[in-house]
């Protein structure tokens, strides 16, 4: 295998860019159609997030009141309107928009505060006691609970949901993140750092942390739908964003007094937030597969 | 009447070809050693004629006939028949081959079961009469437990006894005992040599090492890149070979009884006019003395219970400036923990480490400066070369890093310093943009060296440095430590399992066994004349002595 690893890499003088690993993980992506699927789908789901303002046929809290209960594909309102006559293709548009602010700003969290505690946990055994009980002790926590909490305390919002949803997923992220360490910690080119004597700040930073990132990655693709449906959870509840900002949760909350009156209000904000999330999950498992050093084919022994 | 016919096979993963037209044959009772690199489809060929092929692999040309029954058309209900039944398999690794939720003695019985050759009834009884044949002691007991519970030897003998459970015509054994000691490995060899010429089965064994080939089979086959290139009798093929490749593989292998290096000469007599800026940088005072002073070293580790255990124990020695001391030991010896101490990497529980007279261990230089002087001038290079280059720094980031952390040069010196590098360890400048998953093994050791050697130490640690390489790569890699150490003067601490490596290149040798030192002295001394009992078995044990008397 050796000797065939270095033919084919000799030839092709013109060396490749950074990381050939990384290479072959996305070819590795690119051969598996559910990751292709979930991708396209993701694509989707932020481009109508991200340009929602430019695709939404009017703002998302105009009401109607002459119009309430269109059904789908009426002129002036492609998916029909709510009790109220807002358009529900704008507030669905809208509404993923703001979903994907409440996942991005989580998974934010989650790493900004999961991965250092994670590293130093995995790299100092007496820190590890400390934030391992700490992460225990979140765990045990339902995050609903805190949610409430925190809504009580600050109000809704959609800054606040963000911080109760990143917060309920720090404690997987320091879990992962220290056993890569933990891991990584044992290998012989940092033992190779130290023997260099190379400092904590140096190892964890150009070691370790760069050759934990795949994990990271796959760990925040996880939180990421997770957090899509808190936030759907939090605003159904009243505790996430408030009316008359459009939340997709809220949407659903609004669709359940009439159901029996007309569906429509709810199934596409419904159907929203399975898209979203399903996009998430195959993306985020076809990622994963691709990354995994085990599961990417590092070839046959002879 | 032949057993195994292999003829014009060619097999191949995808659009690779990994066997190109090899031949064996194979009589009943014959015991036939298949020999290469990695790579050169010993295994893939051994796994062909099971029916056993991975992944993508497909036979692509000729045949393959058992017993006059062509293998490669055989359906799979026919094959799983014959595997086990009439042909047996020792796997390559004791560690991952046995299901470790599942007692010994069942996995025995199983096969028996899978091949109705016992009832359920009796399977038990019969399978720790397999384990007994095997050569396991208390094989009642045993038969008990879980693999966790058994060495690795012990593994390896469970695994003979499933495959000899269905006493097969053939047996094929896949590297058996390259995961083992060489006290181990002897033992099982020739259990497994008594075994089969008990029950007249055949033996294919696939290997790497030559010595083992010599002294265990009466024909030996030589592959390279999927081709068969010399056939023939174990002693003519070895001793005598015709082909370019066997000849390049036989001069390549370390033996006991090859000619020893032209050595450096001892201390002090280095050529002193030839000597680079690194050796000349060397602290006057010191040269006295010896380079590293090991003293009545220590290492204690508390298990749980409170109970201690002694990894390391009153271990002494020294290594001069420009020599090689080559630390000696089966697995679990404390070599590498020793090693360990010495790098500043562990503390010693007592004793003390000093380098050119500093200290480098005790708790007056746990951190500071003194360590990191004493870090500077003392370099690791680790067994594997896939391990101890980080995967997402490039060549010469890698090589530079040391430099980065000690601060040497700006980014252009240093750049020009990791060029003059990979120039000493024989890699072509282009490399410097590589990263490690692009090099061959041979290529990522030499810039592990490369990097040891970036900040100009006195002493390289050297673990295992050749132990995961190919013969023909093993010896380059030999040669070019040597010749770093004539050009540059410095002194090696080389850890080694195997002695004919150690014979090739160490000036003194200490021999290590469960934590102390048995023996040590000049190597001619130690391995000519070995005083120590346990020496003398390790020496015996070294596989290869048919090839010490060649003419």
């Amino acid at each position: 295998m050796t000797t065939a690893a270095a033919a084919t890499a000799a030839p092709d003088g013109a060396l490749p860019g950074p990381g050939r690993t990384h290479g072959r993980a996305l070819r590795t992506l690119v051969r598996n159609p559910m990751g292709v699927a979930g991708g396209i789908l993701l694509l989707i789901v932020v481009l109508a997030g991200v340009l929602a303002p430019l695709l939404a046929p009017g703002p998302p809290t105009e009401v109607h009141f002459s119009t309430p209960f269109q059904q789908p594909a009426t002129v002036g309102f492609p998916l029909g309107t709510d009790d109220l006559g807002r358009d529900i293709l704008s507030r669905v548009l809208y509404g993923t928009r703001a979903s994907l602010e409440v996942g991005v700003l989580s998974v934010l969290l989650a790493v900004v505060a999961g991965v250092p505690l994670g590293l130093l946990a995995g790299y100092w055994r007496w820190l590890d006691a400390l934030v391992s009980r700490l992460a225990d002790l979140m765990l045990a926590f339902p995050f609903l609970i805190l949610a409430v909490g925190l809504a009580a305390i600050n109000g809704g919002g959609l800054g606040n949901a963000a911080i109760a949803l990143g917060i309920a997923n720090v404690p997987a992220m320091i879990r992962v993140v220290r056993a890569e360490t933990l891991r990584l910690a044992e290998a012989d080119f940092v033992l190779a750092a130290h023997a260099m004597d190379a400092g904590p700040l140096r190892v964890l930073g150009r070691h370790i942390l760069p050759n934990a990132l795949s994990a990271i990655i796959v760990q925040a693709t996880l939180v990421m739908p997770a957090a899509v449906l808190g936030e759907a959870v939090l605003s159904f509840l009243g505790l996430g964003i408030q009316p008359p900002d459009p939340s997709l949760g809220i949407m659903l909350s609004d669709a359940q007094n009439y159901l029996l009156r007309t569906p429509w209000p709810g199934v596409f904000p419904g159907l929203a937030i399975a898209l979203i999330c399903l996009g998430f999950n195959l993306f985020g498992d076809a990622l994963r597969d691709a990354l995994d050093p085990r599961t990417s084919g590092s070839g046959e022994r002879s | 009447m032949t057993l195994l016919e292999v003829a014009n096979l060619s097999v191949s993963f995808g659009a690779t070809p990994a066997v190109r037209g090899a031949e064996l044959t194979l009589m009943p009772g014959e015991r036939v050693a298949v020999v290469g690199e990695s790579g050169s489809g010993k295994s893939t060929l051994a796994h062909a004629v099971m029916g056993l092929l991975p992944g993508s692999g497909r036979v692509t040309g000729g045949t393959i006939r058992l017993r006059g029954e062509d293998v490669v058309r055989a359906p799979e209900k026919r094959l799983r028949q014959l595997r086990g039944r009439a042909v047996g398999l020792v796997p390559q690794d004791p560690m991952t081959n046995l299901n470790p939720v599942t007692r010994v003695g069942r996995q025995v019985a199983e096969t028996l079961l899978a091949h109705g050759l016992a009832g359920r009834r009796e399977a038990p009884g019969r399978a720790v009469e397999l384990l007994a044949q095997a050569g396991l002691p208390e094989p009642g007991r045993r038969a008990r437990q879980y693999p966790h519970e058994l060495s690795g030897g012990q593994r390896q003998r469970v695994l003979i006894a499933i495959g000899l459970a269905c006493r097969p015509d053939l047996l094929i054994a896949d590297e058996p005992t390259s995961a083992l000691d060489v006290t181990v490995q002897q033992q099982i060899l020739d259990h497994l040599d008594g075994l089969t010429r008990e029950l007249g089965t055949a033996l294919l064994l696939i290997t790497h090492d030559l010595g083992l080939a010599a002294d265990r089979a009466d024909r030996v086959v030589v592959m390279s890149r999927g081709a068969v290139v010399e056939t023939g009798p174990a002693r003519q093929v070895l001793g005598s070979p015709r082909h370019e490749y066997t000849r390049r593989l036989v001069a390549a292998a370390p033996s006991l009884g090859a000619t020893v290096r032209e050595r450096t000469p001892g201390p002090g007599a280095a050529p002193g006019a030839a000597r680079p800026p690194a050796a000349a940088a060397r602290p006057p005072a010191a040269a006295a003395g010896p380079l590293l002073a090991v003293e009545h070293v220590t290492k204690e580790y508390r298990l749980r219970g409170g109970a201690r255990f002694r990894a390391v124990d009153d271990v002494s020695f020294t290594v001069g400036h420009g020599r090689t001391t080559a630390f000696v030991g089966e697995s679990g010896s404390g070599k590498t923990t020793t090693a360990r101490m010495v790098l500043g990497l562990l503390e010693p529980t007592g004793g003390t480490v000093r380098l050119d007279g500093a200290p480098v261990s005790g708790a007056a230089t746990a951190r500071g400066p003194a360590r990191r002087a004493a870090r500077r001038a003392m370099q690791p290079v680790f067994q594997d070369p896939y391990a101890s280059l980080d995967p997402m720094f490039t060549v010469e980031r890698l090589i530079a890093e040391p430099l980065t952390v000690f601060g040497v040069g700006d980014r252009d010196e240093r750049r020009a310093r990791v060029a003059r590098l990979l120039d000493q360890v024989a890699l072509p400048a282009d490399v410097a943009r590589r990263y490690p998953n692009e090099l061959s093994g041979g290529q990522r050791q030499r810039v592990a060296i490369a990097r040891a050697l970036a900040l100009e130490p006195r002493l390289v640690v050297c673990d295992e440095p050749v132990s995961a390489l190919d013969v023909l790569v093993q010896d380059q890699i030999l040669r070019l430590l040597r010749s770093l150490q004539d050009e540059l003067g410095i002194g090696y601490l080389f850890i080694s399992h195997d002695l004919a490596v150690v014979r090739a290149l160490a000036h003194d040798v200490v021999v290590m066994r469960a934590g102390r030192v048995v023996e040590r002295g000049p190597v001619d001394a130690v391995l000519g004349a070995p005083s120590d009992p346990y020496t003398r078995q390790l020496l015996a044990a070294v596989p290869g002595a048919g090839l010490t008397h060649r003419p």
